[in-house]
């Protein structure tokens, strides 16, 4: 991959939404370049989708919880972990799932309404996969950071108007 | 013995300069709302937080007294590393580098240094606006080179030497280049220094915005052999760290040079704060990966500003580094005063007129591009709108 392939990306990891008529002069390509370089990462699977980051605690109504649960697993013989990750992965509840090393084997970020919603789905969904030995839920309770951003209003530019 | 005129409090020297003329803009910019500044000369980003840390740390942990004249022998040592890894510049902590109390410090006791009274000081212009001033404050005088567009603001040997006279004492070179964003590679540093061998004259190159180099690396002229011995480097933590605030720079120059400087520094100013220098060491030591970050950023916002001028009908010649943008807008009619001015009351931007940076800056308007895009794109617009109503 080369350099300007790799500032296109990190743009757009940046702010998604960035036009590309802007992303073209930044990048020090033509608008027709830029646009084939992303519809080639994206082809790629390197690109794999356009997200945004919201602080919902900021939108009543729409407050979710948000726990993350460590699995311990019994890895199955030729598939390993795969296996047990891609049931788990396919529940929509699902927002995230890493393979740990250290004390508990799977990382399971969940998403739901209500706590109940959440507790329903560990003990009637995640507990009774045949591989899951255990689990240990842990609730979020406020998002400092996300994704690397921060969820705060953030710094004021603080600089005079017009300095030397 | 002339008797004192009386009535008159201050010096003849201080008499003899004019406050900047950035001044005037920044008195009426300040008295507007909803202004889109384009004329701040420092990063937008704040100190990486790692930095900020290690000064809260240096505080917690007690130190809170003076360090060295020159500075904490850790921070020098620190610089000299820096220098030669950077840059191939070796110095030697010791004796070779004063930590100041910014790079406009350094730049005051560099020129105090090495002025006697009536010896002149190349400018070479459009540039910083404090070079002249601190010549004349030393007791010299400074004599301005300007620079043009069509020269890509580089300073030509044959302007320099049309230029040097038997009360030369130096020159004052600042690449990249405040307010031009202009750079000088080796090949044509050389030339220069030729010049500057030939008449044994001193160089005060200020590499404030040396990690700002966008295409290419930056060059020293001390990197010319027999330069070294006749070159005092200005530099400092401001732009590259984003610590304007922190007034923390650094001086280096051959010993017999330096030793000189120190004399004033340590009368003036003792040393630079304490919990500043324990930053200034973290800062070197873990903060280059967020120096290429910002630069980065500055170099993306650069391609698309000067795009964006050179659409617009301002054409822009293409900063080599710095980040500021350096549009041409003699198309206008106006001056850029006349320019500044009525873009600021009728589109609220807030730009810097050319001429205040000396001679080769009229007709060209200051604007720097450490802000955000967002605001590059209003900033755009709004400069496209004002000009079209002077057609």
């Amino acid at each position: 991959m080369d350099s300007k392939e790799k500032e296109i990306l990190q743009l757009i990891e940046e702010n998604s939404r960035i036009a590309v008529d802007t992303l073209a002069k930044m990048v020090d390509l033509s608008e027709e370049e830029t646009v084939t370089i992303i519809k080639k990462l994206e082809e790629q699977k390197v690109i794999l989708g356009y997200s945004a980051v919201i602080d919902w605690t900021k939108v009543t109504e729409t407050e979710t919880v948000t726990a993350m649960i460590d699995v311990k697993v019994t890895p199955k013989r030729g598939v390993g972990f795969d296996d047990v990750a891609e049931r788990i992965y396919r529940f929509p509840e699902v927002r995230a799932l890493y393979l740990m090393s250290g004390a508990y084997d799977l990382s399971v970020v969940i998403e739901g309404k209500t706590m109940n919603e959440i507790a329903r789905f560990v003990s009637q969904k995640l507990s009774t996969i045949d591989s899951v030995l255990s689990t240990t839920t842990h609730f979020q309770l406020k998002k400092y950071k996300h994704d690397g951003v921060v969820f705060s209003d953030g710094e004021e530019d603080q600089r005079i108007v017009i300095t030397p | 013995m002339t008797p004192r005129t009386k009535g008159i409090r201050t010096s003849k020297l201080v008499n003899e300069i004019q406050p900047s003329g950035i001044r005037k803009f920044f008195d009426l910019a300040s008295s507007m709302d909803n202004i889109i500044s384009l004329g701040v000369g420092e990063p937008d980003f704040i100190t990486p937080w790692s930095v900020r840390e290690a000064c809260i740390s240096s505080l917690e942990r007690g130190y809170t007294a003076y360090t060295a004249n020159a500075g904490m022998l850790e921070l020098r040592v620190e610089i000299s590393n820096y220098l030669k890894k950077q840059f191939q510049l070796p110095y030697d902590p010791k004796n070779e580098i004063i930590v100041t109390v910014g790079a406009s410090e350094a730049l005051d006791i560099a020129l105090r240094a090495i002025v006697d009274p009536g010896d002149e000081v190349i400018v070479v212009e459009p540039t910083f606006v404090s070079y002249a001033p601190l010549v004349t404050l030393a007791g010299g005088k400074p004599v301005s080179v300007g620079t043009s567009v069509e020269a890509n603001f580089r300073l030509m040997p044959e302007q320099l030497r049309a230029a040097i006279t038997p009360m030369t004492k130096a020159i004052m070179v600042s690449f990249p280049n405040n307010p031009t964003g202009s750079t000088m590679n080796y090949d044509e540093l050389e030339a220069i220094a030729k010049i500057v061998e030939e008449y044994d004259l001193l160089v005060i190159s200020d590499e404030i915005y040396a990690e700002m180099t966008y295409d290419g690396n930056h060059a020293s002229i001390a990197n010319i052999p027999g330069m070294r011995e006749r070159t005092i480097i200005i530099s400092g933590f401001s732009k590259a760290f984003a610590m304007t605030g922190w007034r923390l720079g650094f001086v280096i120059a051959p010993s017999d040079i330096t030793s000189a400087m120190l004399k004033i520094h340590q009368y003036t100013m003792m040393c630079a704060s304490t919990m500043a220098q324990h930053a200034a060491i973290e800062a070197l030591q873990n903060g280059m990966d967020d120096v290429g970050k910002m630069v980065q950023s500055y170099k993306q916002r650069r391609n698309y500003f000067v795009k964006s001028f050179d659409e617009i009908g301002l054409p822009c010649h293409v900063p080599g580094g710095a980040f500021y943008a350096f549009p041409s807008i003699k198309n206008t009619g106006l001056t850029s005063d006349q320019f500044a001015e009525q873009l600021l009351l009728t589109e609220r931007v807030a730009v810097v007129p050319g001429h205040v940076f000396g001679s080769g800056g009229e007709g060209h308007i200051r604007c720097s591009y450490a802000t955000s895009l967002d605001n590059l794109k209003e900033a755009v617009t709004r400069i496209d709108r004002f000009i079209n109503t002077l057609k």
